[in-house]
């Protein structure tokens, strides 16, 4: 079992776990006196008898030529004077201050050395001690280093330049749609293994609409399908579906898993972000027009830098504006910019290099080429962000928004003047100021002050205030006018808050707002003016700065190019998708095969590193890869080949025979049943009962919740904070429900949809019992079950056969045999009687009178359209 | 491959057997853990506790007002500490000139053990000789979001599975008709929110049930308007023999697993309404546990729910109560607070003591971190509004029951409370010591993730010997 080598002690805010009296005597751990490491040898000591083979027997194992923790190797001169990731540990003729001492000799608040132990022995520290005070002496000829360098490890199969292999000839040529199929055949019949038949027609068009838009087929579609017999029948709906505008939508939701897309901050007060949105709009918009993935890539990493960027290349770059955010009190935010740089590289590098570099925050990576110094080289990429809001206009919107904005800021201007808010401010920006340079003086103006740094919306108050008031931009002094409007309080205590009537006038300024044209914003990222100084931080504590580290791509893939003055996030982005890079398109190929199949070609997308299993089909995924970008990277490409070969097309159906040779159905004799992600579920509900609304992209939308839902989160939200969404955008699709990180949509939560706190490359795909509640019992799911049944009653024909028929046609995409009907036949019967005798519950269950139709039939209706949606044949992908 | 894993394959496959062919995915697997299933999963050694109840004080209690005494204030009240002690420190809102604020609130000896408690605390204090108290917790946070997930994850940051989770993802539960992992909030909502009882990256069938004071008390229990119980009862028979076809033809054993998820929806209906039933309760019971006064309602009904879960087998109780964030407003904030948390906790331990339960239960309480020594003065104007900033060195927090020795203090922090002095116990300590009750070993529970194979205790981690029983 793995488990990490070193604990270790010294972990942010540690510093306290001091007892006092050592904070009191000796506040800094180094250096120490002398007096606490035994003393140094007495004796003549020399290097090769002495020193060489105590660091080779008690060293060596992890600072030598296999492997450097920490960055430290001892077997030789230059490196080990060098010293390792936290600077020199050396220090020639001044052993107590050496670290390499300090941990030998187990040191208070360091890890001894070796780990486990307590430290070398007495003697032993004492001959490193010597060595040191006599200046650490160290004859040029060195021991041959250990064998690790004589044998050369194959190149991980991952890492290795991307050929694009032959397709293999195979028995069964009749079989084989393209390339794919020769890849997946050679292989079955390896084994003697024929593959799955072809799913049956209906089947297959629920299976491809589900998988390429996320919404069932109409029934209309379905006949049409039917009706179809010639051999292009099926390509005609691929193309149809990859056209569709909610293609975008369907394959943004997997890409937003891996973004951790939320419309809130995340941590504590978990602020709504009201335009999140913009940048899941732009992924729509991208994908739908088919961006070719290494642009797709450069302007969401990098869109800020490419030259003359424009707006929607900026947009692109809400990508890292996912990470969360926190606006606590007191909270230290250059620790926050530091996680968010963490989580940003750690995000990058699942969603694009299938890396788990993350487990190099602390040491080198203990089973991939990643050392913690690259680690922290691609961090640095990361580490010079700034978050930046700013318009975002979509089309429409500028020409309404400059015909009304005079008006708009004159009546804005005339409410401030109306409050006096000019003078007040002034004399609250005067004393804020005093404030900050004097803390401690006046509390409140403190939690005054902190709340500026904490809480200003759309920008950084702290940089405001200290620009002269006649040199802020327009937006500046808004940002800062309404910040000292909302959060005067802290300063004056709610008396004199309440005598300027600043929440009265908070209203009406908001009022105004929303009641003229306004521009969409957008979150994005740009770089700061000046470059910094970047550095590896031990044990990946944010506090303790190890060596200085530079901008730098793992050694272990192509080199980065250098396009300007230095390595730059463009430069990375660049980097990421050129074409000798072997990761990206392996990773994003098996994504797409992964929504396809259930499982990716790698099992495990977001670790394509040593000690993932290797891929099924090795050849397929290189073809793939090398195809991908042959074919200009294009996305809906690789889609429509993988959903045009025999082997998407298979049957899902078990196999006995299958079971014992290959139960995982890793060599891909039929299809997987995959049941629906939460998104999904709820919009094949709507679109079967006729609701589902097709508008594409736009803000995010509040559907009905159970209340108590917000209570949950801090400060015991109030219901104003879930403004239930009227009309269609009751109905929108679930990738557009608000997603409030603390208090998510129970719903999606349910059904496995992510939490929004990292990347997520694959979800689970659970059953339990709160599922079951929540489909059978979910107001939302019986509204939409009221809806089929009144559809099916007004639309079908009226026989209950007919009837029957019509609604699983439309719900399921197939129609019903004799048993069925009889089975279906008998619940209604029962229902009917049992509501014969309640009319209240059927006026309940059928909200509408139809004419010639007893309410009590419609309700029974009801009741059975709402088992149909709770069928484990409508949540599953067949 | 973990125990747990190993017997939830092994369930599964006898499972497969039975149904002749195909092959179940994750989804079965989760099901079996939610339902308990892998409840005969072999913990690492013998388990002293079988299950947990958490009372969890949201927003950091005042430990120098509650549960460490701390008579030197007194003498440095309203002056400004010593800047040797306090240039260190890491506040949230305060400056490390703010003032001392002595506490308002007597202590004396309970107990045999002569424990030292606050006057606010009558009730808990009349239980010392059960109690184990820690006053030299240590929390690396010093904000609320990143305490609380420290102390329910292991880490400051979001995304990992909390202390429940891994408990029903170790040992399943016993209970069949309800979720292993129940969560009981009252009071406000805390700042972590879903965070303190989430899966993270544990598949979410572990993640933490609400069970809800208004409303369904757990979401969508109760049957759609219109359909009465006979109803449902034939809804859930159409399902089943519709599903059963479709597995006939598809052979795919998910289907089963649907089909069992739906059984278990049904038996969690009646098995709920049961649960919340308290009509056979004593009087003496309702009486002790404050359900019926306005004061103690909400915590003490969730401290009977909280026995009568245990009862019925469910692994981790986790009650919420928010918020004792007393920045401002602490004498009458905390006279709030204890006269809704104190008397329950106290009739909970008894109640369990006497049924037997408590040798099997480990009941934890406490916060996220601890409170400054110094006073915050958020309106200078107005006397009423004093409080404490966050202090996450040396604070208090008690265990009792299972496998715990009660009756002794743990640890001892400095005159001003800044400090521990002795006996440091790390978030990380607490937890190892926690799941060592449990019968697990922390550094063995683990979950390969993002290629990590991630612990509770994260790194780091001990089990406190002194506290065993």
């Amino acid at each position: 079992m793995y488990r990490e080598p070193m604990t270790s002690l010294l972990r942010r805010g540690r510093v306290f776990l001091l007892p006092s009296t050592l904070l009191l005597l000796a506040p800094a751990a180094f250096p120490q006196s002398e007096s606490t490491f035994p003393p140094a040898s007495d004796r003549q000591i020399e290097f090769a008898a002495d020193v060489q083979p105590l660091l080779k027997t008690r060293c060596f194992a992890c600072h030598g030529s296999a492997q450097q923790m920490s960055g430290l190797r001892l077997d030789r001169k230059a490196e080990a004077l060098k010293g390792g990731y936290s600077g020199v540990v050396i220090t020639p003729g001044a052993s107590a201050e050496s670290k390499l001492i300090h941990r030998v000799a187990g040191a208070k608040g360091v890890t001894a050395m070796p780990p486990g132990t307590k430290g070398l022995s007495a003697a032993e520290v004492g001959v490193l001690r010597k060595w040191i005070d006599e200046g650490a002496p160290w004859p040029e000829t060195e021991i041959a280093s250990a064998a690790a360098d004589t044998t050369k490890k194959p190149l991980h199969w991952a890492f290795r330049p991307i050929e694009k292999p032959e397709a293999p000839a195979v028995g069964n040529d009749a079989w084989i749609h393209n390339e794919i199929d020769r890849f997946v055949l050679a292989k079955l019949e390896k084994q003697k293994l024929a593959p799955s038949a072809e799913a049956n027609k209906a089947t297959l068009l629920r299976r491809v609409s589900l998988d390429l838009i996320g919404i069932p087929p109409t029934r209309e579609e379905l006949a049409a399908f039917l009706r179809d017999k010639s051999p292009q029948a099926y390509e005609r709906v691929v193309d149809r579906l990859l056209a569709s505008p909610h293609f975008g939508e369907r394959w943004a939701r997997p890409w937003l898993d891996r973004a951790r897309y939320a419309d809130s901050d995340g941590y504590e007060k978990d602020w709504v972000r009201p335009y999140a949105w913009r940048w899941r709009q732009w992924v729509i918009g991208a994908l739908n027009q088919d961006m070719p993935f290494d642009q797709f890539t450069t302007e969401q990493i990098a869109g800020d830098l490419l030259p003359n960027a424009t707006v929607e290349q900026r947009v692109a770059t809400g990508f890292h504006r996912n990470t969360l955010t926190n606006r606590e009190g007191g909270v230290d935010s250059k620790q926050f910019e530091f996680d968010a740089a963490l989580d940003r590289t750690n995000t990058v590098a699942a969603t694009w290099l299938g890396l788990t570099m993350g487990c190099a925050q602390c040491h080198d990576h203990k089973f991939d080429p990643v050392s913690q110094k690259e680690y922290y080289s691609m961090l640095a990429f990361f580490e010079n962000l700034k978050e930046v809001d700013r318009d975002a206009a979509l089309p429409g919107e500028i020409g309404p928004y400059l015909q009304k904005r005079d008006e708009y800021r004159s009546k804005r201007e005339a409410l401030l003047k109306e409050y006096k808010v000019a003078e007040l401010q002034e004399a609250w920006e005067k004393r804020m100021l005093e404030a900050a340079a004097n803390p401690g003086k006046w509390t409140d103006w403190d939690l005054a002050w902190d709340c500026l740094l904490k809480l200003t919306e759309f920008g950084d108050g702290e940089k405001i205030i200290h620009i002269p008031s006649e040199k802020r931009t327009e937006r500046e002094r808004d940002i800062l006018i309404d910040h000292f409007i909302r959060n005067y309080h802290f300063a004056v205590g709610p008396k004199v808050y309440g005598e300027v009537k600043f929440k009265e006038l908070d209203g009406k300024l908001r009022e105004l707002y929303s009641s003229y044209p306004q521009l969409t914003q957008a979150m994005t990222v740009a770089e700061n003016a000046e470059d910094g100084h970047y550095f590896l931080r031990v044990r990946g504590d944010y506090q303790s700065k190890g060596i200085e580290v530079h901008r730098a791509t793992p050694a272990i893939l192509p080199a980065l190019k250098i396009s300007g003055s230095g390595p730059n996030r463009l430069d990375l982005a660049h980097w990421i998708v050129a074409k000798d890079n072997p990761l990206p398109a392996r990773v994003t190929v098996n994504w797409i095969w992964q929504e396809l199949f259930g499982k990716g070609l790698v099992k495990t997308p977001e670790d394509f590193g040593t000690r993932a299993e290797p891929p099924t089909h090795p050849e397929l995924l290189d073809w793939m890869a090398a195809d991908f970008i042959e074919n200009g990277w294009s996305l809906k490409g690789v889609i429509r080949n993988i959903v045009m070969s025999s082997t998407y097309r298979q049957s899902s159906k078990a196999r006995p025979e299958l079971e014992t040779v290959d139960p995982e159905n890793a060599l891909l004799a039929r299809q997987s049943r995959l049941r629906l992600p939460a998104e999904l579920i709820r919009d094949s509900a709507l679109s079967s009962a006729g609701l589902l609304s097709e508008e594409i992209g736009g803000k995010s939308v509040y559907p009905p919740q159970p209340k108590g839902v917000m209570d949950l989160g801090y400060g015991s939200r109030s219901a104003s904070m879930w403004p239930e969404s009227k009309g269609s955008d009751r109905y929108r699709r679930g990738l557009y429900i608000h997603f409030q990180r603390s208090t998510p949509y129970p719903m999606l939560v349910n059904f496995d949809a992510p939490k929004a706190n990292v990347a997520i490359c694959r979800r689970d795909r659970s059953n339990t019992a709160l599922q079951a509640l929540n489909l059978l019992n979910d107001p939302v799911f019986m509204e939409a079950a009221e809806a089929l049944a009144y559809r099916t009653l007004m639309e079908a024909p009226p026989s209950f056969d007919q009837r029957l028929q019509w609604m699983s046609e439309t719900a399921l995409s197939r129609g019903v045999n004799d048993q069925e009907i009889a089975r279906y036949h008998r619940f209604f019967e029962k229902q009917k009687s049992l509501l014969a005798s309640d009319s209240g519950a059927a006026k309940e269950l059928a909200s509408a009178a139809l004419p010639g139709i007893e309410r009590t039939d419609i309700a029974a209706w009801v009741s059975l359209a709402s088992v149909v949606l709770n069928l484990d044949e409508f949540v599953t992908r067949e | 491959m973990s125990p747990q894993e190993a017997i939830a394959m092994q369930s599964r496959r006898s499972f497969l057997r039975n149904c002749a062919g195909g092959i179940g995915t994750l989804g079965l697997a989760h099901l079996l853990a939610l339902e308990g299933r892998t409840a005969t999963t072999a913990p690492h050694f013998a388990p002293k506790a079988k299950n947990v109840i958490f009372l969890f004080m949201e927003g950091a209690p005042s430990q120098m007002d509650l549960l460490d005494p701390k008579p030197e204030l007194q003498k440095w009240h309203g002056k400004a500490l010593p800047a040797s002690v306090t240039k260190d420190l890491k506040l949230a809102f305060i400056k490390p000139t703010a003032k001392v604020l002595g506490s308002s609130f007597k202590f004396e000896k309970h107990g045999q053990c002569g424990m030292e408690i606050s006057e606010l605390l009558p009730h808990t204090a009349s239980c010392a000789d059960d109690i184990c108290l820690v006053r030299s917790v240590t929390s690396d946070a010093f904000n609320h979001h990143p305490g609380q997930l420290l102390l329910f994850t292991g880490h400051v940051l979001a995304g990992r599975p909390t202390m429940g989770s891994w408990l029903t993802y170790a040992l399943g539960s016993e209970s069949k008709n309800l979720p292993g992992f129940v969560v009981l909030p009252s009071g406000a909502g805390t700042s972590a929110g879903s965070d303190n009882y989430t899966s993270g990256f544990l598949p979410s069938s572990y993640a933490g049930t609400v069970f809800r004071s208004s409303g369904d008390p757990i979401l969508y229990l109760s049957n759609p308007k219109g359909i009465s119980s006979e109803s449902q009862h034939a809804r859930l028979d159409l399902l089943n023999d519709l599903n059963q076809d479709h597995y006939k033809q598809t052979g795919d054993a998910e289907i089963e697993s649907r089909i069992q998820s739906y059984e278990l929806a049904a038996k969690m209906q009646t098995s709920a309404p049961e649960l919340l039933d308290f009509s056979k309760e004593a009087p003496a019971t309702m009486e002790a546990y404050g359900v019926n006064q306005e004061a103690t309602k909400a915590f003490g009904t969730n401290c009977l729910l909280a026995r009568r879960l245990v009862e019925r087998g469910v692994r981790f109780v986790l009650l919420m109560h928010a918020s004792w964030d007393h920045h401002s407003g602490i004498v009458n904030g905390l006279k709030k607070t204890c006269g809704a948390t104190d008397q329950p906790v106290a009739a909970l331990l008894k109640d369990l003591k006497q049924r037997g339960l408590l040798d099997e239960t480990l009941v934890v309480w406490g916060g996220e971190f601890g409170r400054t020594p110094m006073c915050e003065i958020r309106r200078p104007d107005d006397p009423n509004s004093i409080g404490r900033d966050h202090h996450p060195t040396g604070y208090s927090m008690w265990l009792a029951g299972g496998g715990i020795r009660g009756g002794q203090v743990i640890g001892q922090t400095d005159e001003f409370g800044l400090q521990v002095l002795q006996d440091p116990v790390h978030v990380h300590d607490m937890q190892a010591t926690m799941l060592n009750r449990l019968g697990l070993d922390h550094t063995k529970l683990t979950y390969r993730y993002m290629g990590r194979d991630f612990r509770l205790t994260d790194v780091s981690g001990q089990v406190i010997k002194k506290m065993l029983a």
